[in-house]
C-alpha cells in the first residue's frame, strides 16, 4: 500500500499496527522524494541518517504519536551536522554544530528528518524564485509557484511525499504556500515556538509553525514543536495545551469576524465566490458572522516593509566572510573582503531589503520610518485587541489568488509584496492564524486564514477541524484522486 | 588670551561576572585565543542572546555609589557598524532606557574637592580583538573577550583639566573596586576610557569642537593626551584655524594624538531596539537586596576608621583610600588589640616602600595575609619593631611567608627575663666607667647599656624588657 498522501494520523495507526516498519515507512518515503526530484522541494537530504534512525526505532519500541514519522525541515533551522543553507549561496557549505530547539522538539518527539526544504533566500520571497537552489515547482500545475518563502515545505507536503513539514512565518510564509499548494499551515502566537537555532529574517516576526495535511496533524505536531525555552527570552512561558484535546468539540454559537478593511471587490470573482461558499459552511456549521472594523489594517504591508527590512538588515551583519559561510576569492583588503563576500553571497531580493532596512534606520530617518512603523504595529494590534472582545477568530481568504506562473511577478517587487496583505496583519500583532483550504480557482487550490487571540491556537484548530470534518477540499490530490 | 578646557569622560569598566552580558562563555583573561567563546559568542546563525542578570546586580552598585537614578526597567538596542572582531556585525547596548541614569561622584585634586556629573551608565558587550602583528599580512581574530560584559560611564563635560581628568579616573576606579564590580586592572584592560576634548574662550557660553581620543588605558596617559591635544586646539585656534570633529588615537611612544576617521566618516550606526531581547525588569525585591548589601564605601571606611579604630583622619584617608590597603587593615586588625600599631605600619613603613618604588599596594609582594602575621608577631612580641622592619622588607622583596623568614633567620624575640637578666648583668659588669658616670648623672648613657644589650641579643631582645631589667639593675 502507498504511503503517499497519507496524514500522520494514518501513517501512526499503520506503525502501531505493524501494517509497515519503521524502516520501511522510511525507505518508502524517501522512494517518493527520489521520485519527485523535479519539484526541486529540497536542498540536501538526510537518508543515512533517517535510515538508521528508523533501524532504531524498529529494534526499540516507542509509543509516541509522532514515532518514525518522516518530517521535513525548512532549511532555515539549524540542524547539528546537516548542511543549513538558508536558501542561500552565502550559506551554501554552512554545517551548524547545534540544532534548532524546535528541531530537537521534534527528533526527540520520534520524528525523522528526512531532509532540509528549499526557500526563498532568508526566506524573503512570496514564491520560492528567490532562493539560489532554484524554483520550487507547485505539485499542482508546471511553471506554478507554490509560494514563499516556505515553498519546498509546502510542496513536499503537498505532493504527499511527506505527511508533515516545519516551515516559518514572518509575513505569511507558511499560511500563504500552504494556500497555494492546497495543504495545512499554522503560524502560532508570536513565541510559541522557540526560535533558538531559527536563522532571523525578521526577528520580531519571525515565527516557527507546522505544515500538514489536516489541522489535526498540525496539532499533533503543534504539540511537540512548542515549548519555552529559556535560550530565547522572546518565548512565552505560558501554559501548553494539548491542541488535539478540543478539536473536536462543536463551533455552534461562536462569533466568526469579517473585516470590513479587507476589500475583497478587489479580488477575482471566482475567488470571492470560494470565500463566500466557506462563509456559508461556516453558517451551517452554527457560527455566527461579524463585521469588524480594523482602523489601521490597511497600514499593515507599509508598516510591515519598515520593520522587516530594519530587522533583516542588522540581523544579516553577521554574514561578512570572517568566521563562517561564504568568503570571497582573495580578498585585497578588509573593505574588498565585506562587499564581494556580500556581492557575491546574497541575492537580490535580500540586498534590497537590506537596502530599505539600512536606510529606514539610517540618522535622520529613524524617527520618520521605523519609530512611526512600531507605532503604527502598535495601533494595529490595538484594533485587534478590540475585535477579540467581540469574536473569536476573524476569518479571510488567505491570498488573493491561487498559484501563479514563475517569473509572472518578478520584476515588480511592490506586485509580489502585496501578495502577504491578508497575512501581514497577523504577524505584525504576533497572533495565531493559519491557513485550510478551501476551494479551487482554475483548478488550483487556494486557502481561507483564520486569525485567532494571543494563544488561542485551540480555538483556531477547533474551527479548522470542523470544517475539515465537513468539506474534502483538503483530500483532494494534485494527481486527480480524492484520498 | 585665556583658553577654557572642557572635559568629558566615556569609561568602559569591565564587570567581573563569571559568564558574558549574554552567553554562558567564560570571561577569564589571558586564555588560549578563541577558547572562551560560545556559539553566542560567534554570532552563530540562529542563536539568540540571554542578558546576565549579575551584570544588572553590579550596574545597579555602581548607580547606587553614586547617587543615581536608577531605571529597574531597562533595554538594549543594536549598534550597527561591520568589524572583524564585531561578529554579529552589531553591538548589543544600551542607548535609550541605560540601567543608570544621572548621578555623581566626588574627585580630590590636590586636597580639595570637586563634583562631577554622571550623565548615565550603560550595559554593553564588549568586542573582540583584532591581531595584526602575529600573521604576515593577515589580521587574526580572538574572540574570547567578545561579550564581555562592560558598563560604560558617560561623565558630563565638566572635567577642567588632565589633573581633573586623572582624579575622576581614579575616584571611578577606586569605586568600582570597593563595589567588587570591576578587578580595577587596567593592564589588562579591565578599565579604558575614551576622552572628549574641546577649549573655548573664558567668556564664551557656547563648547567648542571636540575631538575624542580613543581607548587610553593608564591614568599617565590620560594625563599627556589631554595636555597634548589642549596644546595642539589652541595652537589651531591661534593660528586662525577651526578645530575638526574627530576621532583620534593617543600614541604613547610618540607622545602625539592622530586622526582616525573624521566626522564625516563616522558610522551611521543605525541605532533601534534589540528585537532579541525583551526589557530588563529589576524587581523590587531584587533592588533591595543589592541595597541593603552594598558593600562598604571608602567615605564609610574612612569615618569608621577614625570613630572605631581611633585613627587620625589622615591616616584613616590613606587607608581607606584603596581596597587592598583597607583589606588589609580589616585582616590585621582581627590579629591585634592594637589598631593604632596596625595603622602606623601602614601609613608608615609600608608607605613608604611603595613611595620608593613608586608603585600602588595592588602591584607589591605583600600580601595581606602576610602582612597581618608581620603584625600579630609584633603584637604577640615574637619579634620586636625593629626586627619587624627587616622582615618587611624581606617580604617586600621576596614575597616570602613572614613565618618562615622569622624561622630561618631565627629572629625570634627573646622572652625569657632570666637570660635577659643575665645579659645586662654581664655589659654592666664589663663596663664599669659607664656604670660609674651614669650614676654621676650622665643619664643619657642608659641608652648606650640598651644598646650593648640589643647587640649582644642580635635585636632580639624585647627592648621594653631590657629598659625595665637595666633600670632595675643601674637604678637600684
Amino acid at each position: 500500500m502507498s504511503i503517499q498522501y497519507k496524514s500522520i494520523k494514518n501513517l501512526t495507526s499503520m506503525l502501531q499496527n505493524k501494517e509497515i516498519s519503521y524502516k520501511e515507512l522510511i525507505n518508502e518515503t524517501f522512494t517518493l522524494i527520489e521520485s519527485k526530484m523535479d519539484l526541486n522541494a529540497f536542498i540536501t537530504l538526510n537518508k543515512d541518517m533517517a535510515i538508521e534512525k528508523a533501524t532504531l526505532l524498529d529494534s526499540k519500541k516507542n509509543d509516541s504519536l509522532l514515532a518514525g514519522i518522516p518530517i521535513a525541515q525548512k532549511d532555515l533551522f539549524c540542524t547539528k551536522d546537516l548542511r543549513t543553507t538558508c536558501g542561500s549561496n552565502m550559506l551554501s557549505s554552512f554545517i551548524p554544530p547545534y540544532s534548532a530547539t524546535v528541531i530537537s522538539n521534534l527528533e526527540n518527539a520520534g520524528c525523522i528528518s528526512v531532509g532540509k526544504t528549499n526557500m526563498d533566500e532568508f526566506a524573503m520571497g512570496s514564491s520560492n524564485e528567490t532562493s539560489f537552489y532554484g524554483n520550487v515547482e507547485n505539485p499542482w500545475g508546471k511553471n506554478l509557484v507554490p509560494g514563499g518563502s516556505s515553498g519546498g515545505s509546502a510542496s513536499a507536503v503537498s505532493s504527499g511525499i511527506v505527511p508533515a513539514a516545519t516551515g516559518t512565518d514572518t509575513g505569511g510564509s507558511i499560511r500563504q504556500p500552504a494556500s497555494l499548494c492546497g495543504i495545512t499551515g499554522l503560524k502560532p502566537t508570536y513565541g510559541r515556538i522557540s526560535r533558538w537555532g531559527m536563522i532571523a529574517f525578521a526577528s520580531s516576526l519571525d515565527q516557527a509553525g507546522p505544515m500538514a495535511r489536516t489541522a489535526e496533524d498540525c496539532a499533533i505536531l503543534l504539540n511537540e514543536m512548542c515549548s519555552h525555552d529559556n535560550k530565547d527570552t522572546t518565548s512565552l512561558n505560558e501554559h501548553i495545551p494539548d491542541f488535539t484535546k478540543d478539536i473536536d468539540q462543536p463551533i455552534k454559537g461562536m462569533k466568526i469576524g469579517i473585516v470590513k478593511e479587507f476589500d475583497l471587490s478587489q479580488l477575482d470573482n471566482e475567488v470571492v465566490k470560494v470565500f463566500e461558499e466557506s462563509k456559508k459552511h461556516y453558517e451551517s456549521l452554527g457560527a455566527e458572522f461579524i463585521e469588524i472594523s480594523l482602523p489601521n489594517i490597511s497600514l499593515s504591508v507599509p508598516t510591515y516593509y519598515v520593520v522587516a527590512p530594519a530587522e533583516c538588515s542588522s540581523n544579516l551583519s553577521r554574514f561578512d566572510g570572517v568566521k563562517f559561510g561564504k568568503r570571497c576569492d582573495d580578498p585585497k583588503n578588509l573593505e574588498d573582503l565585506y562587499i564581494r563576500t556580500r556581492s557575491e553571497g546574497f541575492g537580490d531580493e535580500v540586498k534590497r531589503r537590506i537596502l530599505i532596512g539600512s536606510y529606514v534606520l539610517s540618522a535622520g530617518f529613524y524617527d520618520a520610518y521605523y519609530k512611526k512603523a512600531q507605532q503604527v504595529r502598535r495601533l494595529i494590534k490595538n484594533d485587534f485587541d478590540e475585535a477579540f472582545l467581540k469574536v473569536d477568530v476573524l476569518m479571510s481568504p488567505t491570498t488573493r489568488g491561487p498559484a501563479f506562473e514563475a517569473g509572472s511577478k518578478g520584476s515588480d517587487p511592490i506586485q509580489m509584496y502585496l501578495e502577504d496583505l491578508f497575512t501581514i496583519p497577523a504577524n505584525l500583532a504576533g497572533l495565531p492564524a493559519l491557513s485550510i483550504p478551501n476551494g479551487f480557482v482554475d483548478n488550483k487550490p487556494i486557502g481561507l486564514q483564520l486569525i485567532g487571540n494571543f494563544l488561542e491556537e485551540n480555538k483556531l484548530l477547533k474551527f479548522a477541524h470542523n470544517f475539515q470534518k465537513t468539506t474534502d477540499f483538503h483530500l483532494k490530490t494534485p494527481s486527480g484522486e480524492n484520498i | 588670551m585665556s583658553w577654557e578646557t572642557v572635559i568629558g569622560l566615556e569609561i568602559h569598566v569591565q564587570l567581573s561576572t563569571n559568564s558574558k552580558l549574554f552567553s554562558g562563555g567564560s570571561t577569564g583573561f589571558g586564555a588560549e585565543p578563541n577558547t572562551h567563546v560560545d556559539l553566542i559568542d560567534m554570532g552563530l546563525p540562529g542563536v539568540l542572546p540571554v542578558a546576565n542578570r549579575e551584570a544588572f546586580y553590579k550596574a545597579i552598585r555602581f548607580g547606587l555609589a553614586t547617587n543615581a537614578e536608577i531605571n529597574q526597567t531597562s533595554s538594549f538596542d543594536r549598534k550597527n557598524y561591520f568589524y572583524p572582531d564585531l561578529p554579529k556585525g552589531y553591538q548589543i547596548t544600551q542607548m535609550a532606557m541605560p540601567i543608570v541614569g544621572k548621578g555623581s561622584i566626588k574627585i580630590d585634586v590636590d586636597g580639595s574637592e570637586k563634583i562631577i556629573n554622571i550623565t548615565r551608565a550603560h550595559l554593553e558587550e564588549d568586542a573582540g580583538k583584532s591581531i595584526h602583528d602575529l600573521f604576515d599580512g593577515e589580521t587574526g581574530v580572538d574572540l574570547n573577550r567578545a561579550g564581555t560584559p562592560l558598563l560604560e560611564i558617560v561623565s558630563e563635560p565638566e572635567i577642567s583639566n588632565a589633573k581633573e581628568a586623572v582624579a575622576y579616573f581614579k575616584a571611578v576606579r577606586q569605586l568600582v573596586t570597593f563595589l567588587d564590580i570591576c578587578d580595577g586592572n587596567m593592564a589588562q584592560g579591565s578599565m579604558r576610557c575614551d576622552v572628549n576634548v574641546s577649549i573655548k574662550k573664558q567668556e564664551d557660553e557656547k563648547l567648542g569642537t571636540r575631538a575624542e581620543i580613543k581607548n587610553i588605558n593608564s591614568f599617565k596617559f590620560i594625563e599627556r593626551a589631554i595636555n597634548f591635544e589642549i596644546d595642539r586646539q589652541i595652537r589651531i585656534i591661534e593660528s586662525g584655524e577651526s578645530v575638526v570633529q574627530e576621532t583620534r588615537l593617543y600614541d604613547s611612544v610618540k607622545n602625539e594624538t592622530r586622526s582616525m576617521r573624521s566626522k564625516e566618516e563616522a558610522n551611521d550606526y543605525r541605532y533601534f531596539p534589540c528585537p532579541d531581547l525583551l526589557p530588563v525588569v529589576i524587581s523590587d525585591n531584587e533592588f533591595n537586596d543589592i541595597k541593603n548589601n552594598l558593600p562598604e564605601l571608602p567615605d564609610e571606611k574612612e569615618k569608621r576608621y577614625m570613630s572605631e579604630a581611633n585613627l587620625e583622619e589622615a591616616e584613616a584617608k590613606i587607608i581607606s583610600s584603596s581596597k587592598t590597603m583597607a583589606n588589609m587593615f580589616e585582616d590585621a586588625c582581627s590579629k591585634t588589640d592594637d589598631s593604632k600599631l596596625v595603622a602606623n605600619w601602614l601609613v608608615g613603613d609600608v608607605s613608604a616602600l611603595l613611595n620608593k618604588d613608586n608603585i600602588d599596594i595592588e602591584e607589591s609582594k605583600l600580601s595581606s595575609n602576610n602582612f597581618a602575621t608581620l603584625i600579630e608577631r609584633i603584637s604577640d612580641k615574637t619579634i620586636s619593631g625593629k626586627i619587624a622592619k627587616s622582615v618587611l622588607e624581606e617580604v617586600w622583596e621576596s614575597g616570602h611567608d613572614v613565618d618562615n623568614i622569622i624561622k630561618d633567620k631565627g629572629l625570634v624575640q627573646i622572652q625569657d627575663e632570666s637570660v635577659l637578666e643575665e645579659i645586662a648583668q654581664r655589659i654592666i659588669n664589663d663596663n664599669p666607667s659607664q656604670v660609674g658616670a651614669y650614676k654621676g648623672g650622665k643619664d643619657k648613657l642608659f641608652g648606650f647599656f640598651v644598646g650593648q644589650v640589643m647587640k649582644e641579643t642580635q635585636g632580639k631582645a624585647n627592648p621594653k624588657s631590657v629598659n625595665d631589667i637595666l633600670k632595675n639593675l643601674l637604678d637600684s
